[in-house]
């Protein structure tokens, strides 16, 4: 099988439309270390997560020690240095979520898709996450597919939920 | 803009929504539009126009009217009916029957299917009558996206107040005297806060709103943000001029898409018209805000690891004083507030310290937001004087436990909090009193359990989230959270013993006295007030154990 060829062999080109949305907003920041997250959301936003090829570059031009980058990036929930999947499916565990069983819904995926949070199918097409709290604990249990967010989700549902949502075959 | 100008504005566009019999207001918030309710909107809308009813209904997308779980909601003025659960088959039926019938379809009517009778006017159901509005007062009545109608409901009338008719000490004078106190769970002093901050000599200053409500299970700040994200800005403005600061950092979590999106839109609206930027009103008063977002970690709700965060690094905190009152963000004097306390402050100028500090208990003055959720039947948003019981807001505005259950506990604080048992039912809600049955008032959070919940894993559950949220720095945290969480596990899967309880019993103490900051300090508070409430649940899981160890041993002895 041919492999695909790593994103760290690949030179960032500045005409790159995801490059240079992150150079704009450095520009925007006046290459100010200290609006180091503000970027990486940049780029995770552009890149759907952070390539070590990127992190490289935002160290570069923001004139930062690599370690700096490194840590911040790997601190935060938020950022990942790994591709989330195509799609994503989110599911939230906050105390109101946990109360109302988010665990069964995870189980349900589990089952279903067979992943585990954090995971990505082979095909790249469908990675689960958890969430910490996503604020609709009025809701409760609810999960995300593809920046949607599914109110009161019963186990049951989940499965067709997430195919019809992402067209992930399983 | 000038001070002029703003009344002017104010009136002309007061005339501009008398001129409307109706105004009908579709609930936008996070949770409404999970239901369904853009789609509403947009139906809503076109109706309006089919029948011809463009000048006398006009149709506003706001925030968080509050029984979340209702959703999509949609709110009747003058007349004030809400109707839940509406969509888009039904939404004309409604425009008929309520706007041109004048009769409103019972069935659609707000909690119709669980009151023996739903009220027609729905100030008078039980989950709002009880209620007192100050923070959420506009919230689910105006377009949070609409600068007017802010403005309309007295909106930077407190700004242009403090701006031309008070000194900063009087500013501070008036927050002290109202007795408000910080509403992201500690309690500070409001008015102190900002008189510690107001005394530094500094060439910069700064006010920071946190934003990161980082306590899984509370949903507060982000309706305040969503549903009326002038009110924050203008409390943040009153902030820097009453302290002497014209820089101010809005950190919003980044799990809140929509309120970030809500509250650029006030900054760059606000900017426009001259109420946020260099000379204020005309005054010689200049205060900028700037957005930034959160990356997910709970520890950056403590303020200095919010700091460390704002200057773009790990959000880990370090050892106070310096409080950041001294020497906060760029080692500037800094002043953070929570968004709910910004929230209050506009109304508090408005109608004086005196009125606000009679509302609520003798130590805390005030009304509180508390975000109901967990086996409830009425969860959502809810507003109440500090000091009404625990009782009164489950049962009666709550409407109790669903499904013929029991309640059991009521979980306050998140993972800072504890769980408040049945047999005090009638705390009174407030800072204190919270504090003495071993929880804390926290930002608000309230979720409520039943007898189907198992204690110990509620205590797991909570454990496991500290030690994940720990930011590693210092080792009473970092190590003492992942010991009581194995501890507990162990318990959960009945492969505990009574050494177990003892062995969490000193490690709590150890991790709430050694840790540097408040995620330590409180991590053990879950675990404690289970152990202290449900011991006999700890108890049940330690004898499958020795049921276990008995049987095996038998089988042993006699094989």
């Amino acid at each position: 099988m041919k492999q695909k060829k790593s994103i760290l062999d690949e030179n960032l080109s500045r005409n790159d439309p995801r490059v240079k949305q992150i150079l704009v907003k450095m520009k925007k920041e006046n290459y100010r270390p200290d609006a180091l997250i503000e970027i990486l959301h940049t780029a995770q936003n552009s890149y759907g997560y952070l390539p070590m090829s990127v992190l490289a570059f935002i160290t570069k031009e923001l004139k930062v020690p690599p370690s700096r980058v490194f840590s911040t990036v790997t601190f935060y929930h938020f950022f990942s240095l790994k591709s989330k999947g195509e799609h994503t499916c989110l599911v939230c565990t906050g105390t109101a979520c946990y109360v109302k069983g988010a665990e069964r819904i995870l189980s349900e995926i589990e089952k279903d898709f067979h992943l585990k949070p954090g995971m990505v199918t082979n095909d790249n097409k469908l990675g689960l996450s958890t969430a910490r709290c996503i604020g609709a604990c009025g809701l409760a249990p609810a999960m995300v597919v593809d920046d949607e967010v599914h109110a009161k989700v019963k186990p049951e549902d989940v499965k067709n939920m997430v195919l019809s949502k992402t067209g992930v075959r399983v | 803009m000038n001070r002029q100008d703003l009344k002017t504005m104010a009136d002309a566009a007061k005339a501009e929504h008398n001129k409307y019999k109706h105004k009908i207001c579709v609930c936008c918030g996070a949770g409404c539009i999970s239901s369904g309710s853009e789609a509403v909107l947009k139906k809503l809308q076109e109706e309006v126009k089919t029948r011809g009813l463009e000048n006398d209904v006009r149709v506003v997308p706001s925030g968080c009217m509050g029984p979340c779980n209702q959703g999509p909601l949609v709110k009747v003025m003058p007349e004030y009916a809400i109707y839940q659960k509406v969509n888009c088959e039904n939404i004309a039926a409604v425009v008929q029957s309520q706007l041109i019938d004048k009769k409103p379809i019972e069935d659609l009517l707000l909690f119709a299917d669980s009151r023996p009778k739903p009220f027609v006017n729905a100030q008078e159901d039980p989950f709002f009558e009880k209620q007192y509005k100050i923070v959420l007062k506009d919230c689910g009545s105006i377009n949070p996206e609409n600068i007017e109608d802010y403005i309309v409901r007295d909106g930077y009338k407190a700004l242009d107040k403090v701006l031309f008719q008070m000194s900063s000490e009087e500013v501070i004078a008036e927050i002290k005297h109202s007795r408000l106190r910080g509403r992201g769970g500690a309690g500070f002093p409001t008015g102190i806060k900002w008189e510690t901050v107001y005394k530094y000599v500094a060439d910069q200053k700064y006010v920071i709103c946190n934003g990161d409500e980082g306590d899984p299970g509370a949903f507060m700040d982000r309706s305040v943000l969503e549903g009326n994200p002038h009110r924050v800005l203008e409390g943040m403005a009153i902030a820097g001029y009453a302290v002497g600061a014209n820089k101010g950092y809005a950190y919003i979590r980044g799990e809140y898409p929509l309120a970030i999106k809500r509250f650029e839109a006030a900054i760059k609206a606000a900017k426009k018209l001259g109420l946020l930027g260099p000379n204020i009103l005309g005054s010689p008063f200049s205060f900028d805000i700037e957005i930034r977002i959160g990356a997910g970690a709970f520890v950056c709700g403590e303020e200095t690891a919010l700091i460390a965060s704002i200057e773009g690094k790990r959000g880990t905190p370090r050892p106070r004083p310096p409080f950041p009152a001294e020497s906060g963000l760029w080692g500037r004097p800094t002043l953070i507030n929570n968004v709910e306390t910004l929230a209050s402050i506009a109304p508090i100028i408005n109608r004086g310290g005196e009125w606000y500090s009679e509302i609520g208990t003798p130590k805390s003055a005030g009304t509180k937001v508390f975000a109901l959720a967990g086996k409830i039947n009425y969860s959502g948003l809810i507003e109440v004087p500090m000091g009404m019981t625990l009782r009164e807001i489950v049962f009666d505005i709550g409407g109790g436990v669903p499904g013929g259950k029991q309640f059991k506990a009521a979980q306050t604080g998140g993972p800072s909090g504890g769980c408040i048992p049945k047999e005090h039912l009638d705390v009174k809600v407030d800072y204190e009193s919270l504090v003495s049955l071993g929880s804390i008032m926290g930002s608000g959070g309230l979720i409520i359990m039943d007898d189907s919940s198992d204690m110990v894993d509620v205590a797991r559950f909570f454990m496991e989230f500290c030690m994940d949220e720990s930011c590693g720095k210092c080792v009473p945290c970092r190590v003492g959270t992942k010991m009581m969480y194995d501890l507990l596990s162990k318990i959960c899967s009945g492969q505990g013993s009574l050494k177990d309880i003892e062995k969490l019993e000193e490690l709590a103490v150890y991790v709430k006295e050694a840790s540097l900051c408040g995620l330590g300090m409180s991590a053990p508070n879950p675990l404690l007030s289970t152990l202290r409430y449900y011991k006999n649940e700890y108890l049940a899981h330690i004898k499958e154990n020795k049921a276990f160890e008995l049987k095996a041993a038998g089988e042993v002895s006699h094989g």
